[in-house]
């Protein structure tokens, strides 16, 4: 017997909003958190604008300690500490370093790359012949689990502690993950999520591959254009989504706050075949990892009130929503609301399916679809699978029921996941 | 430079480091690194890049291996200031 799996916390640090509160504020009202960065333009970047949280030194004080600020250069983790954190507290535990060991509670925090800059730095002594001089810190930061790594020990976690990578879906992949875990009865808590470092050592190589757009370094906040016809590539932005999942029953019991139920999920590839590439989908694997998401969820395609896209503002978005169209066999009028978080805080890479899905979860807690922004001209394409008001435009007040969340990732990788509201 | 002003700049490098505050406060030669001091073992490479850095020396690994509490490192500070 599969067990419930809820959602009991949140964190969240977004180029928009660095936690729950502003977070929720800022995709209400349609905030754009992109803004332009003078060292990109001095690096020569054609795409000189991103979306980057701002963290005061105050903030990091609050998450770690001045010892583990020595020496530390790792943006993703630093983002994924504090979304991590954030979700731990708001779930109701608290944060103490000689809390005893928990082993029904584990941490799957994915990432695409850690500590890029702090590498940068060990390169440059490695270089030098100071190898020495990369002292205690160079290892943990910039090992891909680091993350978890620090998770793990500011919170004592005894469950499976680890780090998932899959690209743009790995956020999303790490709560199906979760989902796995405690479904299958190993474990009564994990904290899942992701992160991504930002900044010029990150997104050179997108700017090199030329998906980022370059039309818009003097128009940051208009720069993220998903679903638009004059959508010429996405902004590449940076930082961490965190959720607590956890069994009903223990949900229950300690009569936590419940702000959705995960119904279900799948996670496929296309094998980089049948139109399928390194960098583009195949759609018979896309359309089945929606559809086979919706049956593991025992729900019908009807019963979807909103799709929290992938919708990266690239040539691919019209090929998402004829995918989805399909996929869920319904059209025009009959096809759910859709939107893109990407519209204000653009692609936050490793980290977008997990921030997207805390911008899910909180419309359905809420009841409310947030605007997609930069989309005043629909794709003519998107209109032959959907009608344009199913693209928000301003913010609708709705009772939602359920949420899907999908991500496809470089690597031609998919993951959907099903949110439901949760009732007693 | 006299031991007693070493420990004074010594005791500034590892106070990042140590997590027996006690232990700091009463700090003497005989004071140990990792079973005084409780500073984590990953931590010494840091403590002695720092003395490196205060003092301009540099450490090799036979010297840093002895340098497990005060005596000796002031023993090998001394013996690079020399």
């Amino acid at each position: 017997m599969k067990k419930r799996v809820v959602i009991t916390g949140l964190g969240v640090v977004a180029p928009n909003g660095i936690d729950i509160p502003s977070f929720t504020s800022a995709i209400k009202n349609g905030v754009s958190g992109i803004t332009f960065h003078q060292d990109l333009q001095e690096l020569k970047f054609s795409c000189c604008i991103g979306g980057i949280p701002e963290i005061t030194e105050e903030k990091k004080l609050e998450y770690l300690t001045p010892l583990q600020l020595r020496g530390f250069n790792s943006s993703g983790i630093l983002y994924g500490c504090i979304a991590g954190i954030d979700a731990w507290k708001d779930a109701g535990f608290t944060i103490d370093e000689k809390s005893e060991l928990d082993f029904d509670s584990g941490i799957i925090f994915g990432t695409g790359t850690s500590g890029v800059d702090k590498f940068r730095e060990a390169i440059y002594k490695v270089d030098e012949k100071k190898v020495k001089r990369l002292g205690s810190t160079a290892v943990v930061q910039t090992m891909a689990s680091g993350i978890s790594a620090y998770l793990g020990g500011m919170l004592g976690l005894g469950n499976q502690v680890t780090t998932n990578s899959s690209a743009c879906t790995t956020g999303t992949e790490a709560i199906i993950m979760g989902y796995d875990r405690i479904s299958s009865g190993k474990a009564k808590r994990m904290l899942v999520g992701s992160c991504s470092d930002g900044g010029a050592y990150v997104w050179g190589g997108f700017d090199a591959m030329r998906v980022l757009t370059y039309k818009h370094n003097d128009s940051p906040e208009k720069a993220s254009r998903p679903m638009s016809a004059t959508a010429s590539g996405f902004v590449p932005g940076a930082g961490a989504g965190a959720l607590v999942l956890e069994s009903l029953e223990s949900a229950l019991e300690r009569k936590a706050t419940i702000y959705a139920e995960v119904l279900g999920g799948a996670v496929n590839s296309g094998g980089q075949r049948n139109g399928g590439t390194m960098t583009a989908p195949n759609g018979i694997a896309v359309r089945r990892c929606i559809t086979e998401a919706i049956h593991n969820s025992g729900i019908h395609p009807k019963d979807i009130d909103l799709i929290n896209g992938h919708l990266t503002a690239t040539s691919k978005d019209a090929f998402e929503v004829q995918n989805w169209s399909e996929a869920l066999q319904l059209k025009g009028t009959d096809f759910p609301y859709i939107n893109s978080l990407k519209s204000m805080v653009g692609h936050c890479l490793a980290a977008a399916g997990s921030i997207e899905s805390v911008a899910a979860i909180v419309q359905l807690y809420e009841g409310f679809i947030f605007p997609s922004i930069n989309c005043e001209d629909v794709h003519p394409e998107i209109l032959d699978s959907i009608v344009e008001e199913k693209i928000p435009k301003e913010k609708i007040n709705k009772e939602l029921n359920i949420v899907a969340k999908a991500s496809f990732g470089f690597g031609d990788i998919n993951g959907c996941v099903i949110f439901k509201k949760y009732k007693d | 430079m006299t031991n007693e002003e070493l420990i004074l700049k010594l005791k500034k490098i590892v106070k990042p480091y140590i997590q027996d505050e006690n232990a700091f406060e009463n700090l003497t030669e005989e004071t140990d690194f990792i079973n005084d001091l409780k500073i984590n073992s990953a931590n010494l490479v840091d403590v002695i890049l720092d003395v490196e850095d205060e003092f301009d020396i540099e450490i090799d690994n036979d010297a840093m291996e002895k340098m497990l509490d005060i005596k000796n490192a002031l023993a090998i500070i001394q013996s690079k200031l020399a």
